[in-house]
């Protein structure tokens, strides 16, 4: 591990004062969790709101005419079509085509693409990007801006108290939006499976902003734990967990972020290995696993048939609050992939039994 | 009934009618957070002082509890493997993992008294 200091967010202070359990994550000193624990993050998440302090991630915005094109030469996704007022999922690729990591891509209009990239990964996807740019297109990183999440059912009313054009927005809608007379950029979007927004808002605003949401009487703090356990029954990937440069999006069931005309062009950084598995087919394949009991299997845990033989890992597992059971994704070999496959988890030693279930665990609630 | 000892594992434990009574401490349920899943030892088992001999798992991690004297485990407590927020709730009392019969009922002498304990987890 590196021995350098923590960063902290805008919000540090704010998560002492909350009572935060605060943890190294990705550099950051980040909070687990809040007194409250990460069952009860997590259920009033899907109950109510929660407000996740997600500013570590890593914001950018490209510049000029041809962002978008230039984008395009190392992401699937089809930024060409990506109008303004919508956000976009999508990958950065290696050359060997498998995943430098997954962002979301904003139209902010005006010729400004908003960029959204892992904490993890953010020293090495900015430079990327900034490397593979044309003249009079610009990458500027956005230091001096925090991220706030607010997720679950009651998040459109709590934000439309402050501004109520947020409430029409649709689902991985964007917009500049003045939130408590601050300007935010908000993007109807989230990593919970529920309803909600991310909000970009200036670092010295972000602290009074992020108290004005917590008064709000349906609005709970959330920590990393709940992050992660939400994003999970969600059936959300990992990055470094579930995708990595090991794993290419065909392997890894992303291929629905690949737009129609990018298979057609077949022109990104990458294409080539990507079209190759999907034309060979991949050796494995990422799944849901559901374990029979109540044991959960965590990330790293071996995957083998009844006769014993590994079959694949689990890249993600945990228990879900809102399953009350455990849940896991990791990766299986291709010919045991299909939904209801039994399968046994070896967790310390044992097998368990375990069954290749669909994704989302818990349903999405994405408005429409 | 005698007084209660600490382990630096973070387990408590307490001669009743010469049987050891063992579980975790309350500060270690809250280290741990949401205890989600418990799994105990076989009645029978014979153990060896510091040996791995259940599992608590919570939202977040799985931790190792350890037997704190050697002995003969005779009894499990099936209440919190099949209500696992006991743990959470009620750690030092109706909450507890297993029970011992020593090899040496002297050995829990040598483990940490309340106040040892507390000072123990000052420190760390």
């Amino acid at each position: 591990m590196s021995e350098a200091p923590l960063k902290t967010t805008p919000l540090d202070a704010l998560h002492r004062r909350l009572g935060g359990r605060m943890v190294p994550f990705a550099g950051y000193d980040m909070p687990v969790q809040y007194p409250a624990g990460i069952m009860t993050e997590h259920l009033h998440c899907r109950a109510q709101a929660s407000l996740f302090d997600v500013s570590h991630m890593g914001q950018a915005s490209l510049y000029g005419a041809g962002a978008a094109a230039a984008l395009e030469a190392l992401v699937p996704g089809d930024m060409l079509a990506l109008k303004p007022g919508r956000q976009r999922y999508t990958l950065l690729m290696t050359p060997q085509g498998t995943i430098l990591d997954d962002l979301m891509v904003a139209n902010a209009g005006s010729e400004r693409l908003f960029l959204v990239v892992n904490a993890s990964r953010k020293d090495i996807d900015l430079p990327h990007i900034a490397a593979h740019l044309p003249a009079g297109v610009t990458l500027q990183r956005h230091e001096d801006r925090a991220l706030l999440a607010l997720q679950g059912p009651a998040a459109v009313a709590v934000l439309s108290r402050f501004a109520a054009e947020v409430a029409a927005m649709p689902f991985m809608g964007f917009a500049a939006v003045k939130l408590a007379g601050i300007d935010c950029l908000v993007s109807r979007s989230g990593y919970t499976g529920e309803d909600g927004y991310e909000i970009s808002v200036p670092s010295a605003a972000a602290e009074d902003f992020a108290e004005k949401l917590l008064a709000e009487p349906e609005v709970m703090p959330a920590g990393l734990g709940a992050r992660d356990s939400l994003r999970l029954e969600a059936g959300l990937c990992l990055y470094g967990n579930d995708i990595d440069e090991t794993t290419n999006p065909v392997e890894a069931a992303l291929m629905w972020t690949i737009g129609k005309r990018r298979r057609m062009e077949w022109n990104f950084i990458g294409a080539d290995a990507v079209r190759a598995m999907q034309d060979n087919g991949p050796t494995r394949l990422r799944v849901g696993i559901r374990p029979d009991g109540r044991a959960p299997a965590r990330g790293h845990t071996d995957i083998a048939t009844a006769d014993g033989t590994i079959v694949g890992q689990i890249t993600s597992g945990g228990f879900g609050p809102s399953l009350n059971a455990p849940c896991a994704m990791g990766y299986v070999r291709r010919d045991l992939a299909a939904d209801g496959t039994e399968l046994n988890l070896i967790v310390r030693g044992k097998p368990l039994p375990a069954r290749v279930t669909p994704m989302p665990f818990f349903p999405h609630r994405y408005v429409r | 009934m005698s007084a209660v000892r600490f382990t630096e594992d973070h387990e408590w434990i307490r001669m009743e009618d010469g049987v050891a009574v063992i579980g975790i401490t309350v500060h270690a349920q809250e280290a741990l957070g949401d205890v989600v899943f418990v799994e105990l030892p076989e009645p029978g088992r014979e153990v060896t002082e510091g040996e791995a001999v259940a599992v608590v798992e919570s939202v977040k991690a799985a931790s190792d509890v350890y037997a704190p004297i050697a002995g003969r485990i005779t009894e499990t407590n099936s209440a919190i493997a099949d209500e696992p927020g006991l743990v959470n709730a009620d750690a030092e009392g109706s909450a507890w993992f297993f029970k011992i019969i020593p090899a040496d009922p002297a050995a829990i002498d040598a483990l940490m008294d309340t106040a040892a304990y507390a000072k123990f987890i000052e420190s760390h």
